[in-house]
């Protein structure tokens, strides 16, 4: 069977499964919607919420950054998982004892203001936004390579299904949807792995297998996989993979902001507050990680091995040998893999010095200059590499049979729509719900909110698919971007409301207002206003960034700034209402729970 | 409804209560940062004399040290927190 026809049975099969579930468990009403996480048991909602959490970033995009990185890509790991040590600590289990639906809804209560409360939907959306902007580069990714179409029909493709599915209704909402979507994909991140792990150290575990010696041995003996790594990217003069190349500041920064921007996300803190009792939301945040760590334990060795295996492929006689021909890509089926990932333009190769051979090496490299002078070579002639295909094209670099490869398609796609849609739905749920009910048009009709929602998807997934074309960057990279947004805004708001009694509404605008806008200037400043290329005042590197720290790293400023002006300016307002007091006292102790009510 | 000495009461458990979750909290963020801001990063020049599977210790932490410690911490605080609740008798 064609390659192609399996991926489409995979992916077919799939959603098949996903609509089956959903239309089984179909949520009645409103509130069942909202309600799909309570009396569900914390291990089944910890696994839906790792579903929900986990995206195209996580799936498609962040073990090719690790893999072309290194080490200082460890970032995203650290950032990505350490932000639920601050959930389960700092908010989870008060959201739940304050027991509404939103997290708009606490900032206007605990703020006693519904301008506090605009503000959040505000920033809300903002980083919503950005975060499926994100989304969509990897729906146009696994779109383009499973329907064999180029990048841009695939987005357009991509767009079109992801808001079929998103309209499609509540079935985001149903837990057993999403524990179904996380169970396709583990399994279709996890299986590759294990296979390669097996053929390059012989482990089957490919988070011990990354510390492992290999399997091949040389002419001094079996080597550890990280030490041949290191070998063979600093022969062709690429940086080292173990080593620190990054400073330590934008590091540090970096990993705050996608922690602080994780305990932010609104989606994320949504599924914390339907658990049944405050005791489960700490617990519920805790089996998310362990779900979400099966496969951020796993994603640094699928980097590191997938980089090993494409440098060999490129090298077949070793770093010193004779590199792989033009002629060899073009007819040995091991290579059949980078034509089919051609036709997507996010992969090519340009034989620069017409010598029939393909030298891929780094070619600002002062040491590989000498090199390239005698063989006469002109330049790396592995011209493009995107990352973010690396995940997907794995199994087919590592020659794995195709039902593996199908599989990979069927994970990134559910990975990709249920956090886009899921994200959708915030989107619209905060324009019709919080901002144009709640606000502007108190008396519209159910009808009509139902009507605002839709087009609110509709303008949202617009907005991202015209955004996604031009990419500010790849999809972990722009998610990264939305997470600092949300650490500058929603987060330091948050806390304070439940860690200070003293801040009160004026401080809580002043505080979000200053982090949301301050990150999104300094921001747009490097990206581009809107993100539309060339339109930067700044180049987004390191040394040229106005105060050298990148802008995906940002967030963390951003929040810092929010806490202090927040803090500053309540000190010079007046004192927060005693029954605010209260109200901040009633959340920190469990008891007198009860259920979560809704606001609807 | 209450009257005002077990009022009074439970307001101070609130306080005894309120101090030992931040007490526990400040420990296990002091945890946190130091694996991950410590020795997945700022502190990783000192454990480089310690290998292990080709690399150092620090490069483990960054890439999974980090997360299972981060795992750890959510459970025991979790627990630690259910035994406070019943202690001061503010369970659920």
């Amino acid at each position: 069977m064609e390659q192609f026809t399996i991926n489409l049975l995979f992916v077919g099969a799939s959603f098949a499964l996903y609509i089956g579930i959903a239309v089984w468990a179909r949520a009645g009403s409103t509130s069942e919607f909202y309600a799909a996480g309570r009396g569900v048991h914390p291990v089944t909602n910890g696994m839906a919420t790792a579903a929900d959490w986990m995206s195209a970033a996580s799936f498609i995009s962040m073990a090719g950054l690790i893999a072309f990185t290194g080490y200082d890509n460890s970032t995203y790991l650290m950032g990505w998982t350490g932000g639920y040590v601050l959930l389960a600590l700092l908010l989870a289990p008060y959201l739940r004892k304050f027991g509404k639906y939103t997290v708009s809804e606490f900032i206007g209560d605990r703020f006693y203001s519904p301008t506090a409360r605009m503000v959040a939907v505000i920033c809300l959306i903002v980083a919503s936004v950005t975060y499926v902007i994100g989304q969509m580069t990897g729906v146009g990714v696994a779109f383009g390579r499973f329907l064999e179409i180029s990048n841009t029909a695939g987005l357009l493709i991509g767009a079109a299904v992801v808001f079929a599915y998103a309209v499609f209704g509540g079935m985001k909402g149903v837990t057993y949807t999403q524990v179904a979507q996380y169970c396709v994909l583990i399994t279709a991140y996890t299986i590759p792995a294990v296979f390669i792990s097996l053929q390059l150290t012989g482990t089957p575990i490919p988070a011990l297998g990354l510390f492992s010696e290999t399997t091949a041995t040389g002419a001094e003996g079996s080597v550890y996989l990280l030490t041949k790594l290191d070998q063979i990217v600093t022969d062709l003069g690429f940086a080292s993979y173990t080593e620190a190349h990054k400073d330590n500041l934008n590091m540090v920064l970096f990993t705050l902001s996608l922690m602080i921007g994780t305990a932010g996300l609104p989606h994320v803190i949504m599924r914390f507050f339907t658990v049944p009792k405050v005791s489960d939301a700490r617990w519920s945040a805790g089996w998310t990680l362990v779900f979400i760590a099966l496969l951020y334990l796993t994603a640094p060795a699928v980097g590191a091995m997938a980089r090993l295996n494409i440098t060999e492929l490129m090298w077949p006689n070793g770093t010193s040998g004779e590199p792989v021909s033009v002629q060899t890509i073009e007819t040995a089926p091991e290579y059949d893999w980078m034509l089919t990932w051609q036709k997507t333009g996010l992969l090519d190769w340009e034989d620069k010095n017409g010598d029939g051979l393909i030298q891929y090496y780094n070619d600002q490299s002062d040491a590989m200059a000498e090199r390239a002078a005698t063989n006469g070579w002109e330049g790396n002639e592995l011209t493009n590499f995107n990352r973010d295909i690396l995940v997907l094209a794995n199994p087919e670099i590592a020659n794995l049979p195709g039902w593996v490869i199908g599989l990979v398609a069927a994970g990134g796609l559910a990975a990709a729509l249920s956090t886009a849609a899921g994200l959708l739905l915030a989107i619209s749920s905060a324009v019709s719900h919080d901002l144009l009910k709640g606000q502007l048009t108190p008396n519209m009709s159910e009808k009509a909110e139902l009507m605002s929602a839709r087009i609110a998807m509709a303008v949202a997934i617009a907005v991202a698919t015209v955004l996604g074309l031009n990419p500010p960057g790849f999809a972990a990279q722009t998610v990264a971007l939305a997470f600092g947004l949300a650490a500058a805004s929603i987060f330091p708001a948050l806390m304070m409301g439940i860690f200070s009694k003293r801040v009160n509404n004026v401080g809580a605008v002043a505080g979000m207002l200053s982090g949301l806008i301050f990150t999104l200037v300094y921001i747009f400043l490097h990206k581009g206003w809107l993100f539309i290329a060339g339109t930067n005042s700044f180049p987004d590197t390191v040394d040229g960034s106005l105060f050298g720290i990148q802008s995906t790293a940002i967030g963390a400023i951003g929040a810092i700034i929010n806490f202090a002006v927040a803090y500053g300016v309540s000190m010079m307002t007046k004192d927060t209402p005693q029954e605010i007091k209260d109200l901040v006292e009633s959340v920190r102790i469990p008891a007198g729970a009860g259920a979560a009510a809704a606001d609807h | 409804m209450a009257d005002q000495t077990s009022y009074v009461r439970a307001a101070e458990d609130g306080v005894g209560y309120w101090k030992a979750n931040l007490r526990l909290i400040i420990i296990s963020l002091i945890i946190w940062a130091l694996v991950s801001f410590g020795f997945g990063i700022l502190l990783r020049p000192m454990l480089a004399g310690i290998e292990i599977g080709g690399t150092d210790l620090g490069f483990w932490f960054a890439q999974q040290g980090s997360i299972l410690v981060f795992l750890v911490l959510i459970f025991f605080y979790a627990w630690r927190m259910n035994k406070l609740d019943r202690q001061y008798g503010v369970e659920e």
